[in-house]
């Protein structure tokens, strides 16, 4: 393999990851606190669109993003005001924020923009450039091109990976999380609250969804088009459940599913020898396919949170 | 909260869903305001085209024929204490069954043998590729809402796959089969009532409401009126119960999820042997979605399902015919609307009952009614 095709792959492998690495953190903080999300996906398309709107009309990308984040921390809120607070069915409330998110978008865009949902383009000042453009002119193609010539957000989110591992492992506030997500009960009685925790933890997956959803409309595209989230939540969901609920592992997975999407559409049309085309759909539904293996216990370990998805009722 | 005297059953059954409901056409009606347009002029606009003409009636009925069976696939792997999310996917394979058996077989039989078959090959698809996520549930413990999530992508990659790579139509540039030969097309109800000599208007409506009704009906009598559906709701309420008296939930959950996914498959009757006529990438277009709100209105109950599909159906129908009158509205809307009821009514189902308790036990009758 060339030097030139590694690089590209490196660099195409780490652009498709960034959104579901951002979006699986977003899941382990509420996961691990005992909350499912499956509203990842929803949260996600509403920042995006948030970033599309506020960056075409401000101008500014500090508002982008902050909208963005506003937008889908409310979100987080509502999932918590019906879970938490008021113990409803978390599955429910994911999915009916989904397609909230989903209708909502178009409607709003459709109101504001009159381009079938379309919000119009950022301006590339608001986008977010490369932190070094000349790094594949120094460096060569992998070192240069593949690792070191991305944008902020992408940095960021490796840094937020290292960021949350130590939070969740290293701090008091990630031993009460972890606590509260396995015996809520438990934590209740050691005098904490079972309902800040699981809010703060909320909140943290509202700025995590909002910048994943602002990095595709600032990264990636120029604008925000109905549906651009295109099920990325659900496999950052997936690589979430493949990591086990574990930060590090959990980018692995994303850097696997954004290789196999890399790759998926490299190889369209493409005859390798001895096994001729690979069709891309399968490629592109191997992430499904592990994710349904590893839960069913052929590979790995299924190591949910004790008290996912169960609402805690405080006793008296 | 536990200040709150309990709700009394005609409220609970009656009076909170219908609050709900009020809460999300509510906050549908301050989205509306919101982009500038009078939500009431919306309202009338909507449902004169759902109601105000026999073609307008005709489409209605033809979506409420696809909601009611995505609301009772939902509803009976809910009574059986599974939550299916993945109608949508069990839906994309009931349409590939009906579609595979009408491109092999259509020419060469005649519509009296071929439509019973496509019925079949959809049901028995939907209800296979729901038999996969209740097994891994039932016997590997593999959580059955990730699991169908999954299996939803799965679906959508194979009816791409299969689409693009085999059964595109030569020559064409959409990706779509050919059509099915004539024996293969389910009448729609403007054919079906020509020969009687009843005048319908042309529409997507087909005899499949027929066979929604019948679902509808069938999925009553299962459940409440026969020892196998007992069993179901049983293992449903508690598993706990269940076993103890001899029935077995891993079971259970596997007959739930393939009557569940042979009800989804149908929708693949409706859309595409009704009206495509061909297999086409979208024909079920987040129809697994709406059965979840169909479900959540009208509590797991197929009459209630009717209702609900029947209010669904009227949605999508009136949208279509608001976005013509006013270019600013998007029929999204109504998806947005959908989402609200799935919050309201579902998630947030018991936020107001304290509130709507407290209102009822102070009017005086239902006051004095509890302290007797």
């Amino acid at each position: 393999m060339d030097e030139i095709l590694a690089g590209t792959l490196i660099a195409s492998t780490l652009r498709v990851a960034t959104p579901l690495i951002l979006c699986a953190l977003a899941g382990l903080m509420a996961e691990r606190s005992g909350v499912v999300d499956l509203g990842l996906e929803g949260k996600m398309l509403i920042a995006a669109f948030a970033a599309g709107a506020a960056g075409a009309v401000s101008g500014s990308t500090a508002i982008a993003l902050g909208c963005a984040c506003g937008a889908s921390i409310l979100l987080s809120w509502v999932h918590g005001y019906a879970c938490v607070t008021h113990r409803g069915d978390q599955v429910v409330s994911g999915m009916a924020l989904n397609i909230i998110a989903a209708g909502l978008t178009v409607v709003l865009g459709v109101a504001w923009f009159q381009q079938g949902g379309q919000t119009p383009p950022v301006n590339d000042a608001v986008r977010l450039a490369p932190l070094w453009p000349g790094a594949t002119d120094s460096l060569g193609a992998i070192l240069g091109g593949g690792l070191l010539a991305h944008n902020i957000l992408v940095y960021l989110a490796l840094v937020l990976v290292a960021a949350v591992w130590w939070l969740v492992y290293r701090t008091r506030f990630g031993l009460r999380l972890r606590a509260v997500g396995e015996n809520p009960h438990m934590v209740e009685a050691a005098g904490v609250s079972v309902r800040r925790l699981r809010y703060i933890a909320l909140t943290a997956n509202g700025v995590l969804c909002g910048l994943a959803g602002a990095y595709l409309v600032l990264a990636q595209n120029a604008s925000f088009g109905p549906n651009m989230t295109a099920g990325r939540g659900y496999m950052a969901l997936a690589a979430l459940i493949f990591g086990q609920w574990r930060p590090v592992p959990a980018l692995g997975a994303c850097l696997l599913f954004g290789f196999l999407d890399t790759v998926a559409v490299r190889l369209q049309g493409v005859k390798l020898p001895h096994v001729g085309e690979i069709p891309v759909q399968a490629i592109q539904a191997l992430p499904y396919l592990l994710t349904v293996l590893l839960l069913a216990g052929f590979i790995g370990r299924n190591v949910a949170p004790q008290a996912l998805g169960r609402p805690y009722v405080k006793e008296h | 909260m536990s200040a709150a005297p309990a709700l009394p059953r005609w409220a609970d059954v009656a009076a909170l869903p219908l609050v709900n409901l009020g809460m999300a056409l509510l906050v549908a009606g301050i989205v509306v305001a919101l982009i500038g347009q009078n939500p009431l002029h919306v309202l009338t606009l909507l449902v004169q085209g759902a109601f105000g003409s026999a073609r307008g009636v005709s489409y209605t009925l033809y979506y409420a024929t696809t909601f009611i069976f995505a609301g009772l696939a939902v509803a009976v792997a809910g009574h059986g204490g599974l939550f299916n999310i993945g109608a949508e996917g069990q839906a994309t394979l009931g349409g590939l069954g009906a579609g595979l058996l009408a491109l092999w077989l259509a020419d060469k039989l005649p519509a009296a043998v071929m439509l019973p078959l496509m019925i079949a090959a959809a049901a028995a698809f939907g209800a296979a590729w729901a038999a996969v996520p209740a097994y891994l549930q039932a016997y590997r413990g593999s959580h059955i809402v990730i699991t169908t999530i999954m299996f939803n992508f799965l679906a959508y990659s194979l009816l791409v796959y299969l689409l693009v790579n085999v059964l595109k139509a030569p020559g064409g540039m959409a990706v779509e089969s050919a059509e099915f030969a004539p024996s293969a097309h389910l009448p729609t109800m403007a054919e079906a009532f020509k020969p009687l000599g009843i005048e319908w208007p042309s529409s997507p409506l087909n005899v499949s409401f027929f066979l929604a009704l019948a679902a509808a009906a069938l999925v009553y009598v299962y459940l409440w009126r026969t020892r196998a559906g007992y069993r179901l709701r049983t293992v449903g309420s508690n598993v706990g119960a269940a076993e103890y008296a001899g029935i077995k939930p891993a079971h259970q959950m596997m007959i739930a999820m393939a009557i569940s996914g042979a009800l989804a498959g149908m929708i693949g009757v409706n859309e595409v042997a009704g009206v495509s006529r061909r297999l086409l990438l979208d024909f079920v277009g987040g129809a697994g979605f709406t059965g979840i709100a169909v479900a959540i209105m009208g509590r797991n109950h197929p009459v209630g399902i009717l209702l609900a599909s029947l209010l669904f159906g009227a949605l999508f129908q009136g949208g279509a015919e608001v976005t013509f009158e006013i270019p600013a509205f998007t029929r999204d809307m109504v998806v947005t609307l959908q989402g609200f009821i799935i919050l309201f009514s579902g998630a947030m189902a018991y936020v107001l009952a304290p509130p709507l308790s407290r209102l009822i036990h102070a009017i005086p009758v239902f006051a004095k009614a509890r302290q007797a």
